[in-house]
């Protein structure tokens, strides 16, 4: 079982556990929030089993990684009760799993695995880039947790404030360096490759960075409750796809900053250490096509669920607002970039350039719309 | 725009050529970026402004030209629009060019290989069996059976027989599904955008209005009937009352459409967290509609539009929708006489006021039932605090000047003292400048107002003043009538110029009438004099004795004197204070038709659908030909897809060996 090219794999008989912890949980959660939860809360929580479920099958990394952040969260759960107050005062909540708490490991985590990651690939030392990955792996833990608990905190603000946080850009600069390092992770075992690493740590830190400024200097990391255009269930879905969507599209252009250097060292000096501690060319121009492709599949769907929503919330499916014309625009980019990938046969150096500049234009429907473009959909701003 | 090539005819005539371009994969690129440069305009630009402000951000030039190329609304100038039905006229061409193609890859097993070509595939192994041709090829049409693949025996010459198995057709469908997609959203698209508009208006048929009316004056040319056409417009409803039509949006102007129903609303309702911000925005409303037997009621809220015979109604925004209000307004100058008027007022009501000899105009333009902001006597921003009711108004003047003010309805508290406040302001622009009017122990203005009357009470003045003078002079060993008269004359004359202009006044006074030699001497003692008068001034009221004067009392007419000498900048003869009100809101409806809603939908699920079949779905061929050999059976694996090549890499070379070990002999290698 391991040429797993289809979306959908039949469950591997070891994994049946899986399964069942997952029927489970999702079980347990129904019958706590059954009473709050509206049939598209349920559905879309049994969809999430499903996924994680698929997701899970043949990635044990992904199964131990969605276990811990199970455990975490219930202890810190626990630990909390009802009385928010406890963050200061419990010793494990206040040091490890209060949200903000477990987002500093995070952040911590993610930036030493990008020193690990390019440590082990100065030094050649395969050792220290398991390292790499086992501190990405901690980070992506630390950082799914954060949510979790931040998820419950927002409950316990008071009555109705209660959201997902993935709803301002605070939460969502989070959302986005779990989500990218997760994606890393299943490639990096797919192909079993972690030179990769430091350079797909690399956009993770700098949103890492970002996201401490955010909330030492502007005070991001405080609860706010949602504005009533915010208030659905869209938002769980819309949100997340969205970010499998930025996640990939930015490890694409990291990975063409590899493909570039390689090409340009490989050109002077075919014997290089650093070329030959690489790998190949052609497996990053491929990896590069795959998370585009992964990418614009999700954008696109994110895209879609957007339009539904705005259909329900503003009155439109499509209202040229910024955001949504940006969102366009990242897709016919990355469409063209796929045009000329899969019919026109183009790879190598100038695709690579094209997947960077697919970053910025990304990175500007993601960031710049808010902070410089005003419209309906400015929900974070600076 | 597949890797399916088309055969190239000979005869190549203009139309055909046309054809080959359109359904060109350059052309399909240069559109996909074209689109999304062109996109970008609209989102640095904002549209649909008011023409207005597009003169002043550009100049009388740009402006023209900007518009001539329709850059206030670009996603429906003619140029945006051909960009976009060329894409749709490129993207059909293509599916129409490469769908006989396609059909045929997605079903059709290959069957006319040859033995050459398939070793010579990239993937391709060879090994040999001792069992019969019919055994072993029967065992791999049943193991490829398992792996998913379709397969079809043929007998080729020599007797050889050809396995030709495939998965993943479906691929194919991929790229007919999102390339279809793309098509049906834009037509689906098409019947929602407002071209039909704009085609009504090419014909003359309509015309857009951009004045100011009321809705019984809008002219039958700028109505649109009820019909199946699409549109997305709003209308603001205050409660209690309804509405049949709803404004579109276009340029700088708007259209009336009519509904076929009619929307009465009947209560709208904000909720707030705790913090002030708004929670949620709700309103009932009641249809009304002959085709239904009585009306019914619903209740809409952000994110939960009505849907009702194919509009949905949508929650968007709210004003007021004409609050009553009661006002008294207190005189501040002697043009406004010396008792509080009361005035009925509402929200967005205009009335002329006459004020002494000047007519102004009140013109009311907002309420607020409450207003929580940040305590500015707090350090931290986050502690917050309900400033109560206020309303803003302008005052405009007979020669069209006016002033923006906004009151609040409650005292405000500052240092352990109250102040009614009001703010003022000439232009939007600005931020407001506050007055701080001192409130007294009866929480009223009238001990205010009493003492700013006695100040322009001339008599009163020059009865103080005298008693002053008299008392200054007092120590002169003799009467000297000219210094008397005119220290009576300059004190008086410090009061009219406080009342009029404040310390300001008297300032340029010291400065433009004293001799620059003794000025610095005597400013002081002009500012003292002031003061002295000031005080008397207070002293002579009512319960005021400068024996038993309160630090209160003190403060007050600290607060007093600040108050006056700044009226002069504040530009209105009242205050005008809020005693009552009855707020009426009035609910922001957004009403949509969309026909073409729907159509867009499907084509959303085609292009989901499509993508990850595309991506996801990968066509795989294998090919097994078997032939009798001298001693064994003799096998050929081949195989091809068209994605994922690294996954078909470990595919292949897992189903070789096994296919091999399967039914070849155990004692045979398999050899590629």
């Amino acid at each position: 079982m391991t040429t797993n090219t289809e979306l959908m794999t039949k469950p591997a008989a070891h994994t049946w556990w899986w399964y069942a912890l997952l029927l489970l949980a999702t079980i347990g959660i129904l019958s706590v929030y059954h009473q709050v939860l509206d049939v598209y809360e349920v559905s879309i929580l049994i969809f999430t089993g499903i996924s994680m479920g698929f997701v899970g099958n043949n990635w044990p990394g992904f199964r131990g990684h969605a276990i811990a952040v199970a455990i975490l969260s219930l202890i810190a759960l626990q630990l909390y009760g009802t009385n928010l107050e406890a963050a200061e005062t419990n010793g494990l909540l206040k040091y490890m799993l209060a949200s903000q708490s477990a987002i500093m490991w995070m952040s911590v985590f993610f930036i030493a695995a990008t020193f690990t990651y390019f440590g082990g690939l100065i030094f050649r030392s395969d050792y220290t880039e398991k390292v790499g990955s086992a501190f990405t792996w901690i980070a992506t833990t630390f950082g799914m947790t954060g949510l979790m608990v931040r998820w419950r905190e927002t409950h316990m603000m008071g009555a109705d404030i209660g959201y997902i946080p993935v709803s301002n850009l605070y939460e969502v600069f989070i959302l986005f360096a779990v989500v990218t390092a997760l994606l890393y992770l299943f490639y990096e075992r797919r192909y079993q490759v972690r030179s990769l690493g430091g350079f797909v740590l690399l956009v993770i830190s700098a949103a890492v960075i970002f996201q401490l400024w955010y909330a030492f200097e502007r005070n991001a990391h405080e609860i706010q409750p949602l504005v009533p255009a915010l208030q659905s269930y869209w938002m769980k879905i819309h949100v997340p796809a969205n970010f499998i969507g930025y996640g990939t599209f930015a490890m694409a252009a990291m990975i063409g900053i590899a493909y570039l250097l390689v090409s340009w060292r490989s050109e002077k000096n075919p014997d290089s250490g650093f070329v030959k501690a690489m790998p190949s060319l052609t497996l990053m121009d491929d990896l590069m096509y795959k998370s585009i492709a992964l990418g614009f599949a999700f954008f696109t769907v994110a895209t879609i669920l957007g339009a539904l929503w705005a259909a329900e919330a503003w009155g439109g499916y499509w209202s040229w607002d910024p955001k949504e014309t940006w969102a366009l625009i990242v897709w016919l980019n990355y469409a063209a970039w796929l045009h000329m990938r899969m019919t026109k046969g183009w790879n190598g150096n100038p695709m690579a350039w094209w997947a960077i500049v697919g970053l910025f234009v990304t990175l500007f429907a993601f960031l710049g719309v808010n902070m410089f473009l005003s419209g309906l959909h400015s929900y974070g701003s600076l | 725009m597949s890797e399916v090539t088309t055969k190239d005819h000979s005869h190549n005539s203009y139309s055909r050529r046309l054809f080959l371009f359109l359904g060109s994969m350059e052309l399909a690129i240069t559109l996909l970026l074209t689109l999304a440069i062109a996109s970008v305009i609209g989102t640095v630009l904002q549209q649909n402004q008011p023409y207005a402000d597009y003169v002043i951000k550009f100049g009388p030039f740009w402006f023209e030209v900007f518009e001539q190329l329709g850059l206030y609304d670009v996603y429906s100038a003619l140029w945006f629009l051909a960009i976009l039905a060329l894409l749709v006229i490129s993207t059909s061409v293509c599916v129409i060019r490469h769908f006989p193609a396609m059909a045929k890859e997605m079903w059709q097993l290959r069957t006319n290989v040859q033995k050459k070509s398939l070793k010579a595939m990239h993937h391709s192994a060879q090994w040999q069996s001792n069992s019969s041709m019919a055994t072993v090829a029967n065992e791999l049409q049943q193991q490829f059976k398992k792996l998913g693949f379709r397969s079809r025996q043929t007998v080729k010459q020599d007797d050889a027989v050809l396995i030709s198995a495939m998965r993943g057709g479906m691929n194919r469908l991929g790229y007919l599904f999102t390339h279809i997609a793309i098509v049906v959203i834009c037509i689906g698209g098409l019947f929602d955008s407002n071209m039909p508009l704009k085609l009504a208006e090419w014909r003359g048929e309509i015309k857009i209005e951009t004045r100011d009316l009321s809705i019984r004056e809008i002219p039958a040319e700028s109505r649109l009937a009820v019909g199946g056409q699409g549109f997305r417009g709003s209308v603001s409803i205050p409660e209690g009352k309804a509405s049949e039509v709803v404004f579109l949006p276009i340029r700088d102007g708007y259209l009336l459409q009519a509904l076929p129903f009619r929307i009465e609303v009947k209560d709208f309702r904000i909720e707030h967290y705790p913090n002030g911000q708004p929670k949620s925005f709700e309103s009932d409303l009641v249809i009304h509609d002959d085709q239904l037997a009585e009306p019914f009621e619903s209740t809409i809220a952000v994110n939960h539009p009505l849907i009702y015979r194919g509009h949905s109604i949508y929650q968007s925004s709210f004003s007021d929708g004409g609050s009553s209000l009661s006002i008294d307004a207190w005189p501040l100058d002697s043009r406004a006489g010396t008792e509080p008027v009361s005035i009925q007022t509402k929200v967005f009501e205009n009335r002329q006021m006459l004020w002494g000899e000047e007519t102004m105009q009140l013109e009311m333009t907002s309420f607020r039932p409450f207003n929580i902001n940040p305590d500015p006597t707090e350090e931290d921003d986050r502690n917050l605090r309900d400033f109560g009711p206020n309303f803003t108004f302008k005052l405009r003047t007979e020669t069209g000047e006016a002033r923006e003010y906004e009151n609040y309805m409650f005292p405000v508290e500052r240092d352990g003292r109250e102040y009614f406040l009001s703010g003022v302001r000439n232009s939007p622009a600005e931020s407001f400048a506050y007055l701080y009017l001192p409130v007294d122990e009866d929480g009223t203005l009238q001990q205010f107002l009493n003492y700013s009357a006695l100040l322009r009470d001339e008599e009163l003045v020059s009865d103080i003043a005298n008693s002053m003078m008299t008392e200054a002079l007092a120590m002169l060993p003799e009467r000297d009538e000219a210094l008397e008269a005119s220290l009576q004359q300059t004190l008086e004359t410090l009061i009219t110029m406080f009342v009029r202009g404040g310390f300001d006044e008297v300032r340029d006074f010291i400065d433009n009438n004293l001799p620059d030699a003794e000025r610095d001497n005597l400013a002081p003692a002009y500012l003292g004099m002031l003061r002295e008068m000031l005080a008397r001034i207070y002293f002579s009221m009512d319960g005021i004795n400068p024996q038993t004067v309160t630090n209160d009392q003190l403060l007050f007419l600290q607060d007093s004197v600040d108050t006056i000498g700044t009226l002069s900048r504040y530009g209105s003869p009242v205050f005008l204070q809020l005693t009552d009100f009855e707020h009426v809101q009035s609910t922001g409806l957004q009403i949509a038709k969309a026909p073409g809603k729907n159509v867009v939908y499907f084509g959303c699920a085609l292009l989901i659908i499509g993508v990850f079949l595309l991506f996801y779905l990968p066509q795989r061929r294998l090919w097994a030909w078997v032939e009798q050999g001298a001693e064994h059976t003799e096998v050929i694996l081949a195989g091809s897809t068209n994605r994922n090549a690294r996954e078909f890499d470990t595919f292949f070379n897992e189903q070789k060996t096994d296919l091999a070990t399967k039914t070849g002999n155990s004692n045979l290698e398999p050899g590629s």
